[in-house]
């Protein structure tokens, strides 16, 4: 017999109830950078916008930056560890295969047993977390989710290729998605473009070293096509964030606060050029002492504006991620 | 209508003069983008959007570098346009 299964029960909505993010200690400036590749710190600040970023040390580990953020997160959010019903990680380097890292992230902020796993979804992985998170709280399977972008991208990056070496940092953000009786996480636009899967990619596999040695191939690193990201970056992720928009139903003259991804201060500032954001909005520019770290890059630049006061709780934010494989998310949300 | 060479280099001028700030008459069919008119990689992109729109072409991300001039442009334009 086809038995009445009970269906599980959600809030009415979802928002973010609290952020936090971890930058480690180590500030490298340009100065730096430039010991191994022939450059200039004009060259580098006029192609990226970046003068610092920060390099994480032997003990400053994915996870234990990740428990700092998540901690943070948690405690901005006022919620007991032992609430969060779930932990979704996004991160590329993290170099254990398995088990997933979410689940000792998990533990160690004192979240008990909940759901834990990790996501792979490049620059776009704080938008993939997020729209998990979301669906997770107003279907009923979490009250609530922690959601955790980290990157130790220093350990993926070729110092010695003139093209990348600056481009990268390491951090971890973190937000807490909750219940909410108002609609406060737009729907979210996403996707991928599959065909573009080698536009920026790792040079090498893992299992390479199966059957070559360390002395004979040069260590994996992340590699792009800087024109071809542009390009797609810059035109393409425009129209992809005025989608978000228009499908929340808000307009560009309500938004009060725009966070893309930190790839490039470039891509940043002619993005919103090509979108015509109106002159008060904040625009986060995080890129400049952060570098691009990937899925923990919008999560610590809302935590950055926020701490700054230069966006406050309740402002209305637009966010979009866009990297590797290629993928994207973007959506409109309510700060917390 | 098509648009003639003498159009074509007047539009990259008024497209490079926008985006990189450089007098319109300083945009000469023999000037290399990079080294003459101070257009970098990324700039180069934004021109070649920009003209895709004005001259009704498509200029994909594998010929780009091949546009070193603003001659090659150009005629690449010519070739190309709807």
């Amino acid at each position: 017999m086809t038995a009445k299964i009970k269906p599980s029960k959600g809030a009415p909505y979802a928002r973010i109830l609290g952020v936090g993010g971890y930058r480690p200690t180590r500030v490298v400036p340009n100065e730096e950078i430039l010991k191994h590749i022939d450059s200039s710190d004009e060259w580098i600040r006029t192609r990226s916008g970046i003068a610092t970023r920060h390099w994480a040390g032997p003990d400053e580990t994915v996870a234990s930056m990740s428990v700092e953020a998540g901690g943070k997160a948690i405690a901005d959010a006022g919620i007991a560890p032992d609430q969060i019903g779930a932990v979704i990680v996004s991160t590329v380097s993290h170099f254990k295969q398995t088990p997933a890292i979410a689940t000792r992230i998990a533990h160690e902020v004192g979240a008990g047993k909940p759901a834990a796993f990790d996501i792979s979804a490049g620059c776009a992985g704080f938008g993939y977390g997020l729209t998990l998170a979301k669906g997770m709280v107003v279907e009923g399977s979490a009250e609530y989710v922690l959601v955790i972008g980290v990157e130790r991208l220093s350990d993926l990056t070729d110092r010695e290729d003139r093209a990348t070496a600056f481009l990268f940092g390491d951090g971890a953000g973190a937000v807490v998605v909750g219940p909410s009786k108002v609609p406060a996480i737009g729907p979210t636009v996403w996707g991928s473009e599959g065909d573009k899967s080698e536009t920026i990619t790792q040079t090498l596999p893992w299992d390479v070293y199966r059957d070559q040695t360390a002395a004979e191939v040069r260590y994996p690193a992340i590699t792009q096509e800087g024109q071809a990201v542009f390009r797609w970056a810059v035109y393409e992720m425009a129209k992809v964030a005025q989608q978000a928009l228009d499908e929340a139903g808000v307009n560009p003259e309500d938004l009060d606060v725009f966070i893309p991804h930190q790839a490039n201060m470039r891509i940043i500032d002619s993005m919103i050029k090509t979108l015509k954001l109106p002159e008060h909005v904040t625009v986060a520019r995080d890129v400049e002492t952060t570098g691009n770290t990937s899925a923990a890059s919008i999560p610590l630049a809302m935590e950055r504006l926020l701490a700054t006061g230069q966006a406050k709780s309740g402002d209305t934010a637009l966010v979009i991620g866009f990297g590797a494989g290629l993928v994207y998310a973007a959506t409109v949300v309510t700060l917390p | 209508m098509a648009a003639t060479q003498e159009e074509i280099v007047a539009g990259l001028a008024e497209i490079v003069n926008e985006i990189a700030g450089i007098p319109t008459e300083d945009v000469k069919m023999d000037k290399s983008f990079t080294d003459d008119l101070d257009v970098d990689s990324l700039s180069m992109v934004e021109v070649v959007v920009a003209a895709e729109e004005r001259f009704d072409v498509k200029i994909p991300d594998d010929d780009v570098k091949n546009l070193k001039t603003v001659g090659d442009a150009t005629e690449y334009i010519l070739k190309h346009q709807a």
